[in-house]
């Protein structure tokens, strides 16, 4: 009933849609036809380097983690056993939870620390743009750099008391953290920065009135008006912390190496070094399409991260 | 806290908030802050030594002689058997068998043809696909979406065996592998600009008789000015950085980057001379600072832009 009483509006509607579209694009643009014509230019490079930089080779990686392989040429199809084989491993079921205590760890440190400091930089303080320059800084150092700079400071430290980052797997996971966090946050600043910036000053001045205190102000007033910053920002950080591999390499590249249940585990690896490794420094036959399978499981694992982070924020959209 | 209740109490005199006069309201609020912006400055101010203190200590080891690194990370080198002068420097650019400036060269040309690549060819089949908006564009643009949430380690091995076949191992056509795996943001970001852009200036450009390769260069492409800015911050950020993808593709024997020399110091040397890997890793980070306080503005604008689409 609703739907034949709605539709004739719908018909009646539609001529009106068609001159709206042709103002965003699409079938009644000016310019769509002799466009087409140029799309060798215009399409063309990018869908072919694409192809050759993501589509193929993606494609090809999924395949292959169905395969026993040491070249490409000489795959065989075995079904499931790679994923078994990669469950199986006790190398890569501790890399999965160390990683995972790590990317939380990170998060909950990198993003109220990064809040604090956003907090403060916003309050109208003199300096706040240098404070924010030397914050951000770190960011434009590389992973490895980074990781070489400070496994230097560590040792630094470490070496007073006899020991150094590679023999300790405390020191190594809070070494980590700490290069994480002192990268990460003048990024993360910069995001909380803007949704700051973006709240109206008129609600501060409101809960002011109201004679809200400051703690009051801060949990009722700016941190809900700054929730999609924080979306954004833990997000981000948690695949920050999932994907990360040039700061785990170059720091401790996986070490201290100790035996578990007769196998040599390294304790620092993190899920993306595990899978570099099972690929070029495992010498057995099925290394290859185990790693092959880890990687479709890592990425299995980041991109429904991703989706999630997708419709949360899509969510937040609607109701606002 | 006293500057607080005085506040309050003048506000309770005026019958209404709309009689409040704002400059009297954002001057009491300035008196207020004043002394508690202080006590932010400071502490901020210690926090920023400690944040700087990482780099300043590379500045001060590399000039410091091999065995002092370890043991003396914080002291200063200015006695006479720490001080190295800058023979860490030159000892640097010969260090590991592969001479320094090569792979600053050799990051430099990647990253600025990288960069400029993709700048160019996403933003013009960015262009096309929001004006043209087939199922094929859809589908390129989905795609890329959808490549930003692929960890590279998914495509890792079968890029670089792909990449070796095609002959895309040198440092001059390594960047059509960045454009083809750096393509999702950059589309991404161009597609949602390129959709606010209103269509009727191209539409006035085509009635005069403008065809779509002029049209786009003369009147689009200004116009993506500000988001061609973003991308290309975000870009070179990445490619200058990056260490696995030119590790796994490029030819490692004739072909290093910065990152890459540095990992192979620490990497296959038994006893490294830290004093001279130091001198290294200062040489390269300064021209990242460089380049980071020339365009800060721009570095903080496309951060902030790429990571609320992204």
């Amino acid at each position: 009933m609703a739907i034949a009483k709605t539709a004739p509006q719908q018909k009646a509607k539609s001529p009106k849609k068609k001159k709206i579209r042709a103002f965003t694009g699409g079938a009644g643009y000016t310019l769509r036809g002799p466009l087409r014509k140029w799309s060798p230019l215009f399409l063309f490079p990018v869908t072919a380097a694409f192809i050759i930089g993501f589509v193929w080779p993606f494609i090809q990686g999924i395949y292959l983690s169905f395969c026993k392989f040491q070249i490409i040429s000489d795959a065989k199809f075995i079904g499931f056993d790679n994923y078994i084989r990669a469950f199986k491993d006790q190398s890569f079921m501790r890399s999965f939870w160390y990683t995972s205590l790590f990317a939380i760890v990170s998060l909950v440190l990198i993003n109220v620390l990064a809040f604090a400091v956003a907090l403060a930089l916003t309050q109208n303080i003199k300096g706040s743009s240098i404070f924010r320059t030397v914050f951000f800084m770190p960011n434009l150092i590389g992973g490895i750099v980074l990781g070489y700079l400070w496994s230097m400071i560590f040792d630094g430290v470490l070496s007073h008391f006899g020991t150094s980052i590679l023999q300790n797997s405390t020191w190594g996971f809070w070494g980590l953290i700490i290069l994480m966090c002192w990268q990460q946050i003048g990024y993360m600043m910069i995001i909380y920065i803007a949704g700051l910036n973006a709240i109206p000053e008129d609600l501060f001045e409101a809960a002011k009135i109201d004679g809200a205190t400051k703690l009051q102000t801060l949990f009722n007033v700016t941190i809900p008006n700054v929730m999609p910053s924080v979306t954004i920002c833990v997000f981000l950080s948690l695949t920050n912390g999932f994907k990360l591999f040039d700061q785990n390499l170059a720091l401790t590249a996986g070490q201290p190496i100790l035996m578990q249940g007769g196998v040599p585990i390294k304790q620092t690896e993190m899920l993306a070094l595990n899978i570099y490794n099972t690929f070029y420094n495992n010498k057995s036959a099925f290394a290859h399409g185990t790693a092959q399978a880890k990687a479709v499981i890592f990425f299995i694992l980041v991109a429904v991260i991703g989706l999630v982070q997708l419709a949360y924020t899509r969510k937040k959209e609607v109701q606002q | 806290m006293k500057n607080n209740k005085h506040n309050f109490s003048e506000t309770k005199t005026v019958r209404t908030v709309n009689d409040l006069d704002p400059k009297f309201l954002k001057q009491m609020q300035k008196k207020s802050r004043k002394k508690e912006g202080l006590a932010i400055t400071i502490v901020l101010s210690i926090i920023s030594v400690v944040y700087v203190l990482p780099v300043l200590a590379v500045l001060v080891n590399s000039f410091k002689n091999n065995t002092y690194v370890k043991t003396d990370t914080f002291a200063l080198p200015f006695s006479k058997e720490m001080w190295a002068g800058f023979n860490n420097f030159v000892t640097g650019m010969t260090f590991g068998n592969y001479p320094f400036l090569n792979s600053v060269l050799n990051s430099l040309i990647i990253t600025l043809l990288s960069t400029f690549l993709i700048v160019m060819c996403t933003s013009m089949a960015a262009w096309y696909i929001a004006r043209v908006n087939s199922i094929f564009c859809k589908i390129i643009y989905y795609l890329c979406v959808f490549s930003m949430v692929v960890p590279f380690q998914m495509v890792m091995y079968t890029l670089s065996k792909t990449a070796d076949t095609l002959k895309l191992n040198t440092p001059w056509t390594i960047p059509i592998v960045y454009l083809g795996f750096g393509a999702g943001l950059a589309i991404f970001m161009f597609v949602g600009f390129v959709k606010s852009i209103p269509i009727e200036i191209e539409e006035a450009a085509a009635i005069d008789g403008c065809g779509p390769v002029r049209t786009f260069f003369i009147i689009v492409f200004p116009m993506l000015r500000p988001t061609m800015i973003s991308v290309g911050i975000l870009e070179i950020m990445w490619i200058w950085n990056d260490y696995l993808l030119p590790y796994l593709v490029l030819d490692i024997n004739e072909y290093r980057t910065l990152p890459i020399h540095i990992q192979y110091l620490k990497g296959s040397y038994g006893t490294v001379d830290l004093g001279a890997s130091m001198a290294l890793i200062l040489m390269s980070i300064i021209p990242i600072i460089i380049f980071y306080l020339a365009c800060q503005k721009y570095i903080i604008k496309g951060v902030a832009a790429g990571a609320v689409k992204g």
